[in-house]
């Protein structure tokens, strides 16, 4: 019996860890519960020393000082302000009257507030709820089919997930031993050709299936000029001149500006130019903007100035990850204060739920820690990597058994048990393997965006119901949810078989001479954590063995 | 039983207060990082003092608050098989799960983070960071989140016990409060019917 259980201790380990979550006790204690009752087990066997548990309170220290975990609470509270600023509003109104009238507009309109709304936080349950409170009711009016309605949806809020700044990366980039900001810049490209491949759907569907993707009548605009025009030639003139504002700016930058610090100050060149423009006008009342140019400016400006705040200070250097986030937190309660949407009940509210977010979150991460303490003492992980390296096809091999085991157990488990329990395992085979991490990390985040959205668990289309009209039917959303899985899964395939569209983003910092960077953003240099003499308290496993100590 | 009921709900009152206080110290993490992001940027200054200070309150956050979590029920559990079961059984399986799994971890924490504080006190240990701030007042937050947490277990426990016995409600009920998103949802129908007005 006891050699029976000496030899299988890791599979019994694992085995008693689902059957525990499986109980429907909080996964936080059931996860550690595990760990301490295999860790008595083992010190019983003769495996481990009685000393392993005073190691317990150190594994929760790490936890603790850890400055990248410090992004959830910041990135969260930042998110739960902005969703009742009234910027998404704003944002869905304009764009979608800008759009509406050519066909497919409306959607298109969606995918492109989505992705903004994205790349300011993202919090997805908010952008499905605007979305479907805003967008559905129009696009109903009109004629648009429901199943692609709903669809396009529920799977822009998702968007959330991928497109940085997003807590997916976050915690990826802190279990993979990578740092946020590699994980963002890998992220990137990947975020906007999904985004394109939603559009380019979309597109299809208007030349296939006109009937599915009405045109708005011309008369469905409400911004519109005193003499019924659409004042469309004035924006588009706004968009030539800060475009040629931003060209300019970025041509005269010296040579050896390093490529994402260049796109990020000509953007806000460009961006900048048109708010002035904008302001002048409208102060000044030289009427020579139109109603929809002026309007689209303004509702693009809260956005892109977040954007900039929290992505634009982490790209250049200037903020970490953290830093950013709280930046962001902070920019977001000043323009909620400033467009009166901010009082002391709603401040409160938004506290509670950060503060109980971070919590049962942080607590999963310190189950997963006190588990993981026992489950490698007993050469769990070696069992783990055994089990992977023996699959075929090497690299390819893994990725792709690996891709379809999280999809299937996103059905049943949420982001953050992924992230804290499985994660950590998979990265060091994937290590092993000479698989990039931040390669793999990207991938399973694009693979775990789906579990939002698959019927008929995902939280994207459970949060659409709850706010969409009752003549959709809840088939409509299913159905509608399913083409945009399969984009997903397409999407998967696609960075499975083209790296680059990760490590580009990386490459070309390092194609910037090193020297350069490090005067420019001395901060930046391989961690992307300015404080790198500070002890790191990242909450990795590290590669060693952390109970090695403990064994006999 | 009436006693331990009473004493269940002085805890959750204990729970909630320290909860509801605890939490505005996110809001104090988010200032004291923008503010020492942008001194450090603004005067080419920087503190670790400053940067230990943003995961004292951080670990403040998640330690202090998790007793109120539990007491909310947010923690997050998994729920495929035991969504099924009656109530009563899941209640039976909460009991278990607080006497077996979060009482006994609780209590191993606490009585080796307990040690380490006091090592920490009384060698007056300090960060290893230039600047750094002493350390035994982070050490104590372990020991305290976890005696809290079970506190907040034992209440839990009897009220599980009580409604076992009929005696009480369903412990494991949330409130019937609105979620975050149903007011979120709610604000922005208000805000369009204000406009179509």
């Amino acid at each position: 019996m006891a050699e029976f259980l000496i030899a299988n201790i890791a599979p019994l380990m694992f085995g008693a860890m689902v059957l525990l979550l499986l109980l429907g006790y909080p996964v936080a204690f059931s996860l550690a519960a595990c760990g301490v009752i295999f860790g008595l087990l083992g010190v019983e066997l003769g495996l481990l020393q009685a000393t392993l548990f005073q190691a317990l309170p150190e594994r929760i220290w790490g936890v603790m000082a850890n400055d990248t975990l410090l992004a959830i609470p910041f990135f969260t509270l930042m998110g739960l302000i902005l969703e009742r600023s009234g910027m998404a509003e704003d944002l869905l109104d304009t764009i979608g009257q800008l759009f509406g009238p050519i066909r497919g507009g409306l959607a298109f309109a969606v995918i492109f507030v989505g992705a903004m709304l994205a790349a300011t936080t993202g919090v997805v349950a908010a952008s499905v709820i605007s979305m479907g409170l805003i967008s559905l009711p129009i696009m109903m009016r009109y004629g648009y089919d429901r199943r692609i309605a709903s669809g396009v949806i529920a799977a822009s809020g998702t968007l959330a997930q991928i497109i940085p700044p997003s807590l997916v990366l976050i915690v990826m980039a802190d279990q993979l031993g990578k740092s946020v900001g590699d994980m963002y810049k890998g992220a990137f490209i990947p975020g906007f050709v999904l985004t394109g491949l939603y559009a380019g759907f979309i597109v299809l569907l208007a030349i296939f299936r006109p009937k599915w993707v009405p045109a708005l009548p011309a008369e469905a605009r409400t911004i519109r000029e005193g003499d019924g025009s659409a004042g469309l030639r004035s924006l588009g003139l706004l968009t030539v001149l800060s475009v040629g504002a931003a060209m300019v700016f970025a041509h005269y930058r010296p040579d050896d500006t390093p490529t994402d610090e260049l796109i990020v100050t000509a953007m806000s060149v460009g961006v900048g130019f048109a708010f002035v423009l904008a302001v002048l006008n409208k102060a000044l009342r030289l009427n020579l903007l139109s109603r929809m140019a002026e309007r689209v400016t303004f509702v693009l400006i809260p956005p892109l100035g977040l954007i900039f705040l929290v992505l634009g200070t982490i790209f250049l250097g200037v903020a970490t990850p953290t830093e950013g986030g709280a930046m962001g937190a902070t920019g977001a309660l000043l323009m909620a204060m400033a467009r009166r949407r901010l009082d002391f009940k709603l401040l409160g509210q938004a506290m509670e739920t950060t503060a109980k977010l971070t919590a049962f979150v942080v607590f999963i991460l310190v189950g997963a820690r006190v588990f993981s303490l026992t489950f490698y003492g007993v050469d769990g992980h070696k069992w783990v990597e055994h089990l992977l390296l023996d699959l075929p096809g090497g690299q390819m091999g893994f990725l792709i058994v690996t891709n379809i085991l999280v999809f299937v157990l996103a059905f049943f488990l949420d982001f953050f048990e992924l992230a804290f329990i499985i994660v950590p395992l998979l990265g060091p085979v994937a290590d092993k393997l000479g698989i990039d991490l931040i390669w793999f990390g990207v991938l399973l985040g694009v693979n775990m965006q789906t579990s939002f959205m698959h019927p008929p668990f995902g939280f994207s289309l459970f949060f659409l119901r709850s706010v969409a009209p009752a003549e959709v039917k809840t088939t409509e959303i299913y159905w509608g949810a399913i083409p945009f899985v399969v984009i997903q899964l397409i999407m998967v395939a696609l960075v499975i078989t083209f790296p680059q569209l990760v490590t580009a983003g990386l490459d070309k910092r390092d194609a910037v001479d090193i020297d350069q960077v490090q005067i420019v953003v001395p901060e930046m240099e391989d961690s992307g954590n300015p404080y790198a003499d500070i002890k790191p308290g990242g909450s990795e496993p590290p590669p060693d063995d952390p109970a090695a100590a403990f064994k006999r | 039983m009436q006693v331990l009921l009473g004493i269940s709900a002085r805890i959750d009152r204990m729970t909630t207060f320290i909860g509801k206080n605890v939490m505005w110290l996110v809001l104090a993490a988010v200032l004291v990082s923008s503010i020492n992001a942008i001194v450090r940027k603004a005067f080419n200054m920087s503190s670790n003092a400053f940067l230990e200070m943003q995961w004292y309150l951080f670990s403040a956050v998640f330690l202090l608050c998790a007793p109120y979590a539990l007491l909310k029920n947010e923690h997050v559990r998994i729920d495929v098989i035991s969504g099924r079961f009656s109530i009563r059984s899941r209640v039976w399986m909460e009991l278990v799960g607080t006497l077996l799994f979060l009482l006994p971890i609780a209590c191993v924490v606490l009585y080796f983070s307990w040690h380490v504080f006091l090592v920490a006190l009384h060698s007056g240990e300090v960060s290893p960071n230039d600047g750094g701030l002493v350390l035994w007042p982070a050490r104590l937050l372990v020991p305290v989140g976890f005696a809290l947490l079970i506190l907040q277990g034992l209440s839990q426990a009897v009220k599980c016990i009580a409604f076992l016995r009929g005696m009480g409600a369903d412990p494991l009920r949330k409130e019937q409060k609105p979620t975050a998103e149903e007011e979120l949802a709610e604000a922005i129908r208000q805000q369009r019917l204000h406009q179509g007005a």
